[in-house]
């Protein structure tokens, strides 16, 4: 499957699968591609070339009536949690059930405190989002992502700029849904070390390609250059910091003859 | 040389493309709105919601807005009148003016800079923090769920507005002419009476205003919508808002107005 933006090339043929109810995770230097894979998944972009196949249907074909059928059955957690200002954290969570299921206030309710609940956040559903820590609010939308217990579960980046408590909350919360709701997980992120503990598989994206996989042991023990840089998290190795640029340094500042 | 002689008209053929295409995404984008309006009417709470927001605390600007405009109208149709010795006419020419041209249009104006920003900001935000995204992810369509309440919110409000406008106009001549300058209060309302017909003057001034509502809102979500997920697209989008209201306000009263009267 390949997907460009306009002219720019994103993902190049990537092939990859991802096996019912485990938990899978795609890393990646910033820039990669990874979280376009999930705006794939999600149907919120089409591929240009390839398929896109979840339970056995085809989302690049997809009507918008079938998307929104789609992903009724996925949850996805936001970067930053993407709340709903708006709204409080009741709200917020209450939404997708308020939308897709007419359901009595009383059960919305029950609902709602049950979700709040498993992720340890009973007792702010009257805060706004506002109100709460960076950690908090994504423990929020994790609860609003899992309301209607759906069978994908997409994260986008779930540990960025997080506190290590939090980041270890999260990240038990994510393997514990997995686990608990049998839900099949897709996490992008760079988070090497938090994510190897938790994930069953991970697949490596580099330049809009896929250049390595395995499972967690399989990475750490990798031989792999590439994947050692990544996993050990240095500056030089295959992948070099700087951008390509197509001019030299002393030529853009005006010393490149006098050096020549 | 050539190309440097030639860039004006390069500038000028990109510039009207440009507006070509901004007119036909918007027309599609209120085509959408419409085709996602059925939500807005069976959970009509989401509308009054946003009623609440656009045209409930726009109240105080229209109202003392509207009553100044009254007292001006007053204060320099007594001066004109008085020379020609018909200073009565007052209560007519106060009504007239705002009924047809100054309450439609100036109370569009306000809602435009009050309320029309206020949509792009809060749309565009929404769009910059990945809300909308979140929104599609979860199976629910933005134009269904956050601009269409918007828009007939907006096209509710405006002819209510100008209405209110009108009437804090009128008592404010009434409070210059009348209580200030000492004019007969009863010619100040019976010359109204006499001069300001129904259909022509006050339901074709409440037409306008519907069409003005239409605009404002359309544009406002629109630029909202369509804003640079940055606090300088953002930004730039809440400008463009205020600044085309205005200008098709003006255009679209020149053109209602030439086929009404």
């Amino acid at each position: 499957m390949s997907f460009a933006y306009g002219e720019r090339t994103i993902l190049e043929r990537i092939n990859l699968k991802i096996p019912r109810g485990r938990l899978v995770a795609i890393m990646g230097g910033s820039g990669s591609g990874k979280t376009t894979l999930l705006r794939l998944i999600s149907g919120q972009v089409a591929p240009q070339q390839g398929e896109i196949i979840v339970d056995g249907r085809h989302v690049e074909h997809m009507s918008e009536r079938e998307l929104f059928e789609h992903r009724r059955r996925m949850g996805m957690l936001f970067q930053f949690g993407a709340l709903f200002t708006d709204l409080s954290v009741f709200d917020n969570v209450a939404f997708p059930i308020r939308e897709h299921a007419r359901l009595p206030d009383a059960m919305v309710r029950d609902l709602v405190l049950m979700k709040l609940a498993a992720v340890g956040l009973r007792g702010t559903q009257d805060m706004m989002p506002s109100e709460l820590s960076g950690g908090m609010a994504r423990r929020i939308a994790l609860a609003r992502a899992i309301a209607l217990d759906p069978q994908l579960m997409l994260y986008d980046e779930p540990f960025t700029g997080l506190d290590p408590i939090s980041l270890g909350a999260i990240a038990h919360l994510i393997k514990k849904l997995n686990d608990a709701l049998g839900t099949t997980s897709v996490m992008v992120t760079h988070d090497v070390e938090r994510s190897l503990n938790i994930v069953d598989y991970v697949y490596f994206v580099a330049g809009g390609t896929l250049i390595a996989e395995g499972t967690p042991d399989e990475v750490r023990a990798s031989a792999s250059p590439w994947v050692r840089q990544f996993v050990r998290g240095e500056a030089d190795g295959p992948v070099h910091l700087a951008y390509p640029a197509t001019t030299t340094l002393s030529a853009d500042l005006g010393l490149g003859d006098a050096h020549a | 040389m050539l190309d440097a002689l030639l860039a004006p008209f390069a500038r000028l053929g990109h510039w009207v493309i440009e507006a070509v295409r901004r007119l036909g995404f918007i027309s599609r984008f209120l085509f959408a709105i419409l085709m996602n309006s059925a939500q807005s009417l069976t959970r009509f709470h989401l509308v009054i919601r946003e009623i609440y927001f656009a045209g409930v605390l726009s109240l105080i600007i229209i109202v003392v807005s509207g009553l100044f405009v009254g007292m001006v109208l007053g204060l320099q149709g007594y001066t004109t009148l008085v020379r020609f010795g018909s200073a009565d006419a007052l209560g007519a020419l106060v009504a007239l003016s705002l009924l047809r041209e100054l309450g439609p249009v100036l109370a569009a104006l306000l809602f435009a800079s009050r309320s029309g920003s206020a949509m792009t900001a809060e749309i565009g935000l929404m769009k910059a923090t990945e809300q909308l995204d979140a929104m599609n992810v979860m199976a629910v369509n933005p134009i269904a769920r956050v601009v269409a309440p918007r828009f007939w919110a907006g096209v509710l409000s405006m002819p209510v507005l100008a209405a209110l406008f009108n009437v804090m106009g009128i008592l404010g001549g009434y409070y210059v002419g009348v209580i200030l300058i000492g004019l007969d209060g009863g010619s100040y309302w019976s010359q109204m009476q006499a001069n300001v017909d129904l259909h022509v003057d006050v339901v074709n001034g409440m037409i306008k205003s519907l069409f003005f509502g239409a605009a404002v809102t359309l544009i406002a979500v629109f630029e909202g919508f369509d804003a640079t997920p940055t606090a300088a697209g953002v930004s730039a989008a809440t400008t463009r808002t205020v600044v085309t209201s205005a200008l098709v306000i003006l255009a679209l009263d020149f053109v209602l107005t030439a086929f009404m009267f």
